[in-house]
């Protein structure tokens, strides 16, 4: 099936197996590896990208279905050699040990910033009609869909709150 | 061989003129991992594109293959092989030994003959992941099962000395703990975990003539090309393993699985570049896992509170084939002082996959029994918990009567009680009320034995005064890279961003690779031998090259800095004396090996946790507020990259002590939790404030740096502090982990 998306910042266009999913269209068709496979199954928030500006697991999407979409993912964040504000909080604040759950973690809480300042609330919100203040526990409770097994949380705690002026 | 008093010394790390040792510096790898651009063994680029290999697992936990029928998946779309136990190519039998070093942790891939649940029997290759998998699907088997005993509860009765191993007696325990004015004899179980790496078992695999290379994810380079070599039947020098990146280790991807040895068979098979990964359902069934543990604790003590007797008794499980015991009893030997000791350990053999080691193999389960046993003591005698442990705190290891290397395990706790805010725990259970939550305070003790193995490295300097280090290691997330390159920048003078590291590759000098703490001590030991040796090239070269300003000079007088060579206010730099004396560039080596005196002292690392947590009453669940650690690991090569090695371990003592279990199937065999929703790894919402700190200590006796390793101090004990919290909460004294809701609720008082 023919499918075209914007893929950081550039046209693509492919011929696809409606089975592919979007993760594995970025790993195996279009080289963009950066994006992870943890679980295949939505669990684990390795694959996370972001589609017209929110994130989503790109595990649980067919790629056929992004038809016109636009689509981030963790290479396209990255100005030349200028980090993106997240990854190079990420890279001082040692936000990560193997790194495979990283580049997810990096594309969440882009995602998760703007959710924030677009006004979704979270489990962790009290009052549903105030803005949204990011709290410690409001961001743990807006990271948790993207697991680390070297249990870096406390460190990635600190990276987006560089990140997001929150420090 | 070398004494520990060549190690006293003062070295260039001792001295640490650059700075660079103990210095929180970015990982070396940092940039390309927040990029997304370092490549896994699954995203290797091969010489030409590969295909898909996708594995089927076995339905049953014993018995036969009696059929497999490939006829519909060998015409599907794409596929270009279909293996099964009946045309699989011939595989090296295991322990065939033509490589004594073989570290094969299982049968030849696809047997016939099922040994557990979700043994691997099929493997299709098609030409995209989509068409395998679909194909994958189309394979028949027919199997005849045959009973198998999978549960460790219904097979206590079976449990046998493991083979070698005696248990260790020190005076007559039984009548010491017989006559002791108090006493505690409690069982605690530590239960069945899984490693759960975030990227599953990989191989990306191509061959050039007779000889294959392979990219996989594996924490131990040396092992992995031997047993690859053993299985394909052809000599080491013909196998090329690479692992540059890897998704989480934590001794569940010490061994080579079948991952590794289809992609190499098919690649051969097919002469294109194969690559096949592990589903994450596979990854609980078909690799390694931490065995439950049941541990009895019995302690004698006087009214004091002074350890008359102590025992740790640990059964525990194994696959049938594959005896591997998890030594839960082990580190107690040199806890706490009693003068009549027993601690030994039994295994059940079962049908079920392999146990293997899991982060501080021993420790991380042990310590979950003694731990809370020693805080249940405290209680009887009236004593503070820490208390208690300071009364029993021994000269000289309690077993050995050996000395310490270095022991600040008091210092660990008194520090960490004052800022902790320890004089804030209510002795009483059940005090302290914070809304709808009951607040409790605990605490543990840490211990985890420092290692060092034998390993080499070679580093070369080039004519842009650029220096490599290269060695057959690992780096699994622990920061192998960022320490090698601090330690060789400082040994030589130069700023970091002069040195490379190149790590994980069979043709490099090789190091064990990653497991056991033992990683910084014996990879940076031989990183520090071999830039010792490239200082003693380089101070010849210079001082026997007569358009050298140090030409003539002592070599023994040379010293390094600044990117310079120099005597007193002689000095060039390394860059211009390499490109003018010696263009193509110096390459030398270095080793370690342990002292021979080395196990004439009880070496440890140590710590101790600190927890705070809420248990509601009325759902049982608990969370953590506060965690904090304090833990002597001798010296510091990297705060930040230490810091979050510890604080990861901690966490995972949270998920030990709330969260992680599995339980197999009576049924299948298979666990019953198989992926990333029914196994709980922590979350981040599971973590509050945590944080740890280290203490000052240089280890002169455990290698020529005064380092030991903190991958796995932080774990070993850490449940225990937080099970003790919940105590000191609510009044529940659960001895069953995981603290799940259901036995919180059953427990309270």
């Amino acid at each position: 099936m023919k499918t075209s998306f914007t893929l950081n910042g550039q046209a693509a266009s492919l011929d696809l197996d409606p089975r592919t999913t979007l993760l594995d269209a970025l790993r195996e068709r279009l080289d963009l590896k950066g994006s992870k496979k943890g679980c295949d199954h939505g669990q684990c928030g390795a694959c996370t990208v972001l589609v017209n500006g929110r994130r989503i697991n790109a595990c649980l999407s067919l790629a056929v279905t992004h038809e016109g979409d636009e689509i981030t993912t963790i290479e396209g964040l990255a100005q030349d050699e200028t980090l993106h504000p997240v990854q190079a909080a990420f890279l001082a604040q040692d936000a990560f040990q193997c790194g495979y759950c990283t580049p997810g973690q990096i594309c969440s809480t882009i995602g998760m910033l703007k959710e924030a300042a677009d006004g979704w609330a979270s489990l962790a919100t009290e009052d549903l009609t105030a803005d949204i203040v990011l709290t410690d526990e409001e961001i743990r409770e807006r990271m948790s869909g993207n697991l680390c097994r070297c249990s870096a949380y406390p460190q990635i705690l600190a990276a987006i709150r560089t990140a997001g002026g929150l420090a | 061989m070398s004494s520990v008093k060549d190690w006293a010394a003062p070295t260039p790390i001792s001295e640490n003129r650059g700075g660079l040792i103990g210095k929180g510096v970015d990982r070396y790898e940092g940039r390309l991992k927040v990029t997304g651009s370092a490549p896994f063994a699954y995203e290797v680029e091969a010489p030409s594109p590969p295909a898909y290999g996708v594995l089927i697992a076995s339905p049953i936990a014993k018995g036969t293959v009696t059929l497999a029928d490939i006829s519909e998946a060998r015409v599907a779309p794409g596929v270009l092989l279909v293996w099964t136990p009946h045309n699989v190519p011939a595989q090296g039998e295991r322990g065939a030994k033509i490589n004594p070093r073989s570290q094969r942790g299982s049968n030849p891939a696809l047997a016939e003959r099922i040994e557990h649940f979700g043994q691997h029997v099929g493997f299709v290759v098609a030409d995209t992941l989509e068409n395998a998998k679909a194909a994958a699907a189309l394979v028949r088997f027919d199997y005849a099962a045959e009973p198998a005993d999978l549960i460790f509860e219904d097979n206590l009765d079976a449990a046998d000395q493991p083979e070698g191993e005696e248990d260790v007696r020190v005076g007559d325990f039984e009548a010491a703990f017989a006559g002791a004015p108090v006493r505690l004899d409690e069982t605690y179980v530590s239960p069945l975990q899984n490693h759960a790496q975030m990227e599953p078992c990989a191989t990306t695999a191509w061959w050039d003539g007779d000889n294959v290379t392979v990219h996989t994810s594996i924490q131990m380079v040396k092992g992995g090309q031997h047993t690859l070599a053993e299985t394909l039947m052809i000599p080491s020098t013909q196998v090329r393993l690479v692992t540059r990146y890897i998704g989480g280790g934590f001794g569940g991807k010490g061994q080579a699985y079948d991952d590794l040895t289809l992609a190499a068979l098919a690649a051969r098979e097919l002469g294109q570049p194969v690559k096949v990964a592990y589903t994450r359902q596979q990854m609980f069934q078909a690799t390694i896992h931490r065995p439950a543990v049941h541990m009895r604790v019995r302690l004698g003590a006087q009214a004091d509170g002074r350890l008359d007797a102590f025992a740790l008794e640990a059964v525990t499980h194994c696959r049938r084939e594959t005896p591997f015991t998890e030594h839960a009893a082990n580190f107690a030997r040199s806890l706490y002082a009693a003068p009549n000791r027993l601690t030994g350990h039994r295994l059940v053999k079962l049908d079920i996959p392999a146990a293997g080691p899991m982060r501080a193999p021993g420790e991380a389960s042990g310590m979950l029994s003694l731990e809370c046993a020693m805080d249940e003591l405290a209680e009887q005698l009236g004593l503070d918990p820490i208390e208690l442990r300071l009364r029993n705190e021994p000269e000289t290891d309690p077993e050995t009567g050996k000395p310490f290397s270095t022991r600040q395990l008091v210092r660990c706790m008194t520090e960490g009680a004052q800022r902790f805010g320890w004089d804030r725990r209510h002795p009483k259970p059940g005090q302290v009320r914070d809304g709808r939550w009951l607040v409790g305070l605990g605490m543990a003790a840490a211990i985890r034995g420092n290692f060092l193995l034998p390993a080499k490295a070679g580093v070369r300097i080039d004519a842009d005064g650029t220096i490599t280090l290269r060695q057959g290691m690992t780096d699994i997330g622990t920061g192998t890279y960022t320490i090698l390159a601090q330690i060789t920048a400082e040994t030589l003078g130069v700023p970091l961003a002069q040195v490379k590291v190149e790590l994980g590759d069979s043709d490099f000098p090789p190091a064990p690779g990653s497991g056991g703490q033992f990683g910084a001590a014996t990879a940076g030991s031989a990183a520090f031998a071999a830039g010792m040796n490239l200082r003693t090239a380089l101070a010849e070269l210079a001082t026997g090259d007569p358009n050298s300003p140090l030409y003539g000079d002592d070599p023994e007088l040379v010293t390094f800095g600044g990117g310079h060579i120099a005597v007193d206010n002689r000095a060039e730099p390394l860059d211009r004396l390499v490109a003018r004396a010696a263009p193509d560039g110096i390459y030398v080596e270095g080793s370690i090996t342990p002292a021979a005196d080395a196990r004439d002292y009880s070496q440890h690392t140590y710590g101790a946790h600190f927890a705070e947590v809420g248990v509601d009453p009325d759902t049982g669940e608990v969370r953590l507020r506060r965690m904090f650690g304090v833990f002597a690991a001798g010296r510091i090569l990297n705060a930040k990259t230490a810091m979050s090695q510890i604080t990861g371990g901690m966490i995972w003592g949270v998920g030990t002590a709330l969260h992680e279990y599995n339980a197999v199937d009576p049924r299948y065999g298979s666990f019953i939790a198989q992926d990333l929703a029914g196994y709980h790894v922590p979350a981040h919402a599971d973590i509050a404030d945590l944080s740890a700190m280290f203490l000052d200590e240089v280890d002169d006796k455990a290698n020529p740096m005064g380092i030991k390793g903190v991958g796995e101090l932080g774990i070993a004990g850490a449940g225990a502090a937080i099970a003790n919290a919940v105590y000191n909460a609510c009044g529940a004294r659960i001895r069953q982990y995981p603290l799940t809701p259901e036995k919180v609720l059953a427990a309270l008082p």
